[in-house]
């Protein structure tokens, strides 16, 4: 099996009419990296995955795999295979005639593809299940037959378009895990769709947040959660308090903020925003509900609040806070077996470390 | 599902009073409009006529002279079958199988491009387009097509301008007016049950197939001909079993020479009579039809319950 084939996209736009799906894309994927777009429903990804398949031509800019131009070669031509995001399992052939479907076009034997799926199906932990139709599988189990399908064209590059967004949590949990697996078995590339930040953070070596057809950053999992480079990507990628307001003054990586309704805050300046805020700028500070802690700390990074409600999740529990002027905030805790149970109304002050709190430019927030 | 479950819960789902209506509309259907036509036909046809007297004879006596007529013909007749008779039967089957192959070859693209367009606004107005000459009566229909391909039609006459024949080519001898007319009869028949199963399959299905490196022609093979085979079988069935037993058609547009087998039925109910011997004729053209579709079906591995769907 052929292993870390690099992908590259040099200034990729995809236009509809006048509509740009896609716009100004440069990603550079190295090969065997499990890599995934990660981004709400109609951003573009699927867009972007077509034009790397070779379903659609990007209206500007390269596709490159293992360093060769892709222009005007079609998706038989492209050593990839894409996954479906509902698997498009063709549902009159037997398990094992989807799976080596790419062999009959090559014109395989039937002995030779038989003994290939029944290879397969004991890689998927299917084994001796060649004989069925997919509509006789569960949806973990089809899930599996696509991925088979998929690597047995043997491709450089695999792409999967959301192909868990179909199964229950539990299962979905299950195949990330599994996925990953596959990945570092078979070593090629992996390039990866979904709109759930869990299977993003989980699974890859590297994610691209997309927004409404722009990448908005790009970078390891750490990376993306927390030093996001725009407040859509802050609030996109898990939690997040956001306060917004001016820069007051800053100091090195560091800023204060004159925020709207809870004072002055200091933070640490996003790397993506070092050396671009200044003095007076609109800005939005961002603290995770987990690096909040319920004591006082130094003036600048308290926040006095009146407790709302607490939620208790058996392993850790959230509290919902008001602050000045109607200001929700959220903290969340782990259960260490000393709740220091605050009652409804109760007056709190708590606080946190600037280097964990993140303030840039203020932008766009992701819509819930 | 149990027979009697089966009832219970059709009268739980539809009330009582709905469900009796509907269950004796089903009733009368197959009753009236099915079972008995079929059965006064078949009745008719094993009942003698001309009733020979004196060999003791009556009208209400069973036989099976009739069927005897179509294949061996009049008794003490030169000939040891009734071949003009047959002739006919067997071309009548043929053309009819010629008919439903031409109409498939001509619609299945057709099905495929309206199907897998996902009907835009452009393609409906084209569904539209091809309807609206089938709100014309099939006579009429018949009639124009004898004025289009005729000595002096727009054909012969576009032809004979181009230069390509001096002589007006005579269409109707050549029954190619005829098999034009039966082909475009019951054409609408052989695309929509096509278009309707194309257009339920998965798009993605196409495209994996070609993200695989399948050609356009093992796609089709492949993918989208097992999918639409109930549509094409359904298609196929109808265009058939009409044309087989068309007779607007072969009336306006037939040669002169050339007869349709059920002109035969028409002559014996019409002109000379004898019902009994036009019911043979018209059921042994039923029960042929039948068995074809059935063997054909058999051979393609159609399931009776897809068609319906
Ligand atoms: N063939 C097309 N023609 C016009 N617009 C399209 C087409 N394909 C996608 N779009 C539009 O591009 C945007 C991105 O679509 P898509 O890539 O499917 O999003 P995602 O996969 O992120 O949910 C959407 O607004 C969608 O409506
Ligand atoms: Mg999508």
């Amino acid at each position: 099996m052929s292993s870390g084939v690099d992908v590259n996209l040099e200034n990729i736009w995809i236009k509809f009419g006048d509509f740009v799906a896609v716009r100004e894309a440069n990603v550079n994927i190295n090969g065997g990296d499990f890599f995934s777009f990660l981004g709400p429903s109609g951003c573009g990804k699927t867009t972007i995955l077509r034009a790397v398949s070779g379903f659609l031509n990007p209206s500007e800019g390269r596709v490159l795999i293992g360093g060769k131009d892709m222009a005007g070669l079609g998706p038989n031509k492209r050593p990839t295979a894409l996954i479906f995001q509902n698997l498009a399992l063709f549902p009159l052939m037997k398990v094992w005639e989807n799976i080596t479907f790419s062999m009959e076009v090559s014109g395989a034997s039937a002995g030779e593809r038989r003994k290939r799926a029944d290879e397969l199906l004991d890689m998927i932990a299917l084994p001796g299940q060649g004989d069925k139709l997919p509509s006789e599988l569960s949806g973990g189990q089809k899930q599996r037959v696509a991925i088979a399908r998929a690597l047995c064209a043997q491709p450089d590059v695999l792409l999967l378009d959301e192909p868990l967004s179909a199964l229950d949590l539990k299962l979905r949990q299950h195949m990330r895990t599994e996925l990953r697996e596959i990945q570092q078995r078979v070593g090629i590339t992996f390039i990866y769709i979904t709109h759930d930040q869990g299977e993003a953070l989980t699974m890859s070596d590297s994610v691209a947040v997309m927004r409404a057809g722009i990448i908005d950053q790009i970078g390891d999992g750490h990376a993306v959660y927390d030093t996001p480079a725009t407040p859509f990507v802050a609030s996109f990628v898990g939690e997040n308090n956001v306060f917004r307001g001016k820069i007051s003054a800053i100091n090195g990586d560091e800023a204060t903020i004159a925020t709207n309704r809870s004072g002055e805050l200091l933070s640490k300046i996003t790397p993506a925003a070092v050396g671009k805020l200044n003095v007076g700028d609109d800005a939005m500070m961002f603290v995770r509900p987990e690096v909040l802690k319920m004591q006082e700390g130094d003036a600048k990074t308290t926040i006095s609040a009146k407790v709302l409600n607490e939620e208790f999740e058996g392993n850790s529990y959230s509290i919902y806070l008001e602050g000045e002027g109607g200001k929700q905030i959220k903290m969340a805790m782990p259960n260490l077996g000393n709740d220091p149970h605050k009652a409804k109304g109760d007056m709190v002050s708590f606080s946190y470390d600037a280097s964990n709190a993140v303030v840039m430019p203020a932008g766009d927030l992701a819509s819930e | 599902m149990k027979k009697d479950k089966l009832f219970a819960e059709f009268f739980r789902n539809n009330g009582v009073v709905l469900g009796s209506i509907l269950f004796f509309l089903v009733a009368f259907w197959i009753v009236f409009l099915i079972l008995l036509p079929q059965i006064s036909m078949l009745n008719y046809s094993l009942h003698p006529n001309p009733i020979n007297l004196d060999a003791g004879e009556f009208a209400d006596d069973y036989t099976l002279k009739n069927y005897k007529y179509l294949i061996f013909g009049p008794e003490g007749a030169s000939d040891a079958f009734n071949k003009v008779d047959l002739m006919v039967f067997v071309r009548t089957i043929i053309a009819a199988m010629a008919v439903t192959v031409m109409n498939l070859f001509l619609c299945y693209p057709l099905a495929y491009f309206l199907g897998q367009s996902k009907g835009t606004g452009f393609v409906r107005l084209l569904v539209v387009m091809l309807i609206v000459p089938y709100w014309i009566n099939e006579i009429l229909r018949a009639f124009a097509l004898r004025i289009i391909f005729g000595d002096v039609g727009v054909i012969n006459g576009l032809m004979m301008q181009m230069g390509l024949i001096d002589q007006p080519y005579d269409f109707i001898n050549a029954d190619i007016a005829l098999y034009a007319g039966l082909g475009y009869a019951y054409i609408l028949l052989m695309l929509f049950p096509m278009y309707n199963v194309i257009e339920s399959l998965d798009r993605n299905q196409i495209e994996a197939a070609r993200d695989m490196g399948a050609s356009w022609i093992r796609i089709h093979r492949r993918v989208v001909i097992p999918h639409a085979k109930p549509g094409i079988a359904s298609g196929m069935t109808m265009v058939f079993m009409l044309s087989a037993g068309a007779l607007a058609a072969p009336q306006v547009l037939g040669g002169t020479s050339s007869l349709w087998f059920t002109q035969l039925v028409y002559q014996w109910f019409n002109d000379t009579l004898n019902w009994q011997q036009g019911a043979a004729y018209a059921i042994v053209l039923l029960i042929a039809s039948i068995a074809i579709v059935l063997t054909f079906m058999k051979i393609f591995k159609v399931n009776m319950g897809d068609i319906g769907k």
